[in-house]
């Protein structure tokens, strides 16, 4: 940008250099945009009108890949468990963060730290080791959660083989893993939420769930909503847990649609007809967002 | 006027509250105590059907069994290289761009902005079949680079950039520019000295990021010598039976690096992951 002292040809000048500095700058992530983002994008509606295997080459098959979703019944499960996935893991999961986030908010300073990393500890860790350690809390003869079962009096099972037990499960270790992220925001939101507030409710002799239900909870809610969007996206996407979980066990039973997607091209080698469920899932949350930012508009602009 | 009995209630009701928030707070982490722990009893000890929360004897054999007799070293080398890249080069091309996003005016700026803020919304998991074709076709598969390459794009960090070279006053560009000071000199004499901390932040972040990745890293390699540590830890398993122990001690070693980076950069990790929910610090 050209100071006040420019004259017009050195402002047309310094456009063209600014427009040359910055192609430089943008030309190593839009390079990587491209080639990793835009092209398999483009790619994977390509192919899943087509009968082509993971790599290679197929014909033009139209929407049969799409047609023959509606009456696969390993799609409907999946489908199905994706579905009782996030409905065992979003709502669940936002409530649990709230309460945690409102008993953390009352602690100050190095205590709220070290009780904060406590619960935030899971977050940071890869689902292998979350994996590995649940693997073991739940082992069938040896796990420490057999003597709950047991100190309940209910016989014990062993829960990620069992079919009843497994989304339940994957929930409650998920919850577990990823819920440090969502009191983080919580803990955001309610630092953000003026002292005065409440110390004229404190004046005003307010019960303590009148505070909740006429401070925070309203004041809250932009953060409340974007932590259950945040969360019903991701957990649209679940596979790893899943499909660590299911080594040894039952896969098709405990099908995902992630999972689905890898099984199709990974193990049965047909790129177009996993590209069909990939698209699939790539509408759904797209959908989800679009849908998320709008109502994230409306409600700002009630505000 | 607030009475003494209510007041009394009231710090009754809020002492419960934190006591129980502490006592959830130790249930939550006990899993985690619990698998480091297990990790440092011999063998036979793991399988005792009571609970001991201390070993009756301390051992580092299982550690020392996984540093010398299986491939985790391999492994911590791929995964090292690995997430130092992909945060070198993310940071660096993401810096870049939310620097002419922010300072320079050029045609498409707008149309870019919209394509990074719209790809935030794509889920890369609904890619990886493409993702495989493509680093197949460029050979890539069971290499670096090919670990790598799908994991170099967080749109995310160009926008928190993009929002704190916003912040920079104008008086600070405009003192550089008439020093003839070039776009690079700024950047790097100016802009990134003054957004020093949320660098370092978000390289943290994305180093996290990248180690604990597991679904492509798995797809993309088939060779055990060059599987990252989230994936060897769990597709590699001693020839005969099973080994509680030992397999809690490669967890551990996995999950070493990231639980440090966390514990010594608490505020900067909390930070860049608040800042890449879309709330501002």
């Amino acid at each position: 940008m050209g100071g006040p002292f420019d004259l017009g040809g050195d402002m047309l000048i310094n456009r063209r250099k600014d427009t040359l500095i910055a192609v430089v700058l943008v030309a190593p992530f839009l390079a990587i945009y491209l080639l990793v983002f835009i092209w398999p994008t483009m790619q994977m509606f390509g192919i899943s009108f087509t009968d082509a295997p993971l790599i290679g080459d197929g014909n033009f098959v139209g929407v049969d890949n799409y047609a023959r979703l509606d009456g696969d019944p390993r799609f409907r499960t999946a489908a199905w468990n994706t579905a009782y996935f996030v409905l065992l893991t979003v709502l669940p999961g936002t409530v649990v963060a709230l309460l945690i986030a409102l008993g953390v908010s009352r602690l100050k300073g190095r205590a709220q730290a070290a009780v904060l990393a406590l619960f935030f500890l899971p977050y940071i860790l890869p689902v292998s080791v979350v994996y590995l350690i649940w693997d073991w809390v739940l082992n069938f003869q040896f796990g420490i959660s057999m003597h709950i079962l047991d100190w309940l009096g209910v016989a014990r099972v062993p829960i990620t083989k069992t079919r009843d037990w497994f989304m339940p499960a994957m929930a409650v270790v998920t919850i577990w893993w990823t819920a440090g992220f969502s009191i983080l925001l919580f803990l955001a939101g309610l630092r953000a939420i003026p002292a005065e507030i409440y110390e004229a409710a404190a004046l005003d002799n307010a019960s303590r769930w009148t505070v909740f239900r006429k401070i925070t909870w309203p004041l809250l809610y932009p953060i409340t909503s974007l932590v259950f969007t945040i969360q019903l996206i991701s957990q649209l996407k679940i596979f790893d847990q899943v499909y660590l979980f299911s080594q040894g066990g039952r896969p098709n039973d405990n099908m995902v649609l992630v999972y689905y997607v890898f099984q199709r091209a990974f193990q049965q080698d047909q790129g177009g007809r996993a590209a069909a469920v990939a698209v699939t899932l790539f509408i759904l949350v797209v959908a989800v967002s679009v849908l998320q930012f709008q109502l994230l508009r409306l409600s700002g602009g009630r505000r | 006027m607030v009475s003494a009995q209510s007041l009394r209630r009231v710090n009754f009701w809020g002492g419960a509250i934190t006591a129980l928030t502490v006592v959830l707070a130790i249930i939550w982490a006990f899993p985690l105590y619990w698998g480091v722990i297990s990790s440092l009893k011999p063998e036979d000890e793991v399988v005792r059907p009571y609970i001991a929360l201390w070993p009756e004897t301390l051992t580092f054999q299982h550690y020392i069994h996984a540093l010398t007799a299986t491939q985790i070293g391999n492994w911590y080398i791929n995964s090292v290289v690995v997430a130092v890249g992909v945060t070198v080069i993310t940071i660096t091309s993401s810096m870049l761009c939310g620097y002419a996003l922010s300072q320079l005016s050029f045609p498409g700026r707008k149309l870019l902005w919209w394509v990074i803020l719209a790809s935030f919304m794509v889920p890369t998991q609904a890619l990886i079949i493409n993702h495989f074709v493509l680093v197949a076709q460029l050979n890539l598969l069971n290499t670096w680079a090919g670990i790598m390459l799908p994991q170099l794009i967080h749109p995310v960090i160009i926008i928190v950039y993009k929002q704190f070279f916003d912040q920079v006053p104008r008086d600070f560009r405009e003192a550089a520019v008439m020093d003839n000071a070039g776009e690079f000199r700024i950047l790097s004499k100016v802009y990134l000295p003054m957004n020093w901390g949320v660098t370092t932040a978000l390289a943290i972040v994305t180093f996290i990021w990248t180690w604990n990745a597991f679904l492509w890293p798995f797809l993309s390699v088939t060779r055990t010598e060059m599987m990252t540590i989230t994936v060897g830890i769990t597709q590699v398993n001693d020839a005969f039976g099973v080994y509680y122990a030992r397999e809690l001690a490669a967890a551990v070693l996995a999950g070493l690096p990231v639980a440090l980076a966390y514990l010594l950069f608490q505020r900067k990790v909390t930070e860049a992951i608040t800042l890449s929910a879309g709330i501002k610090g």
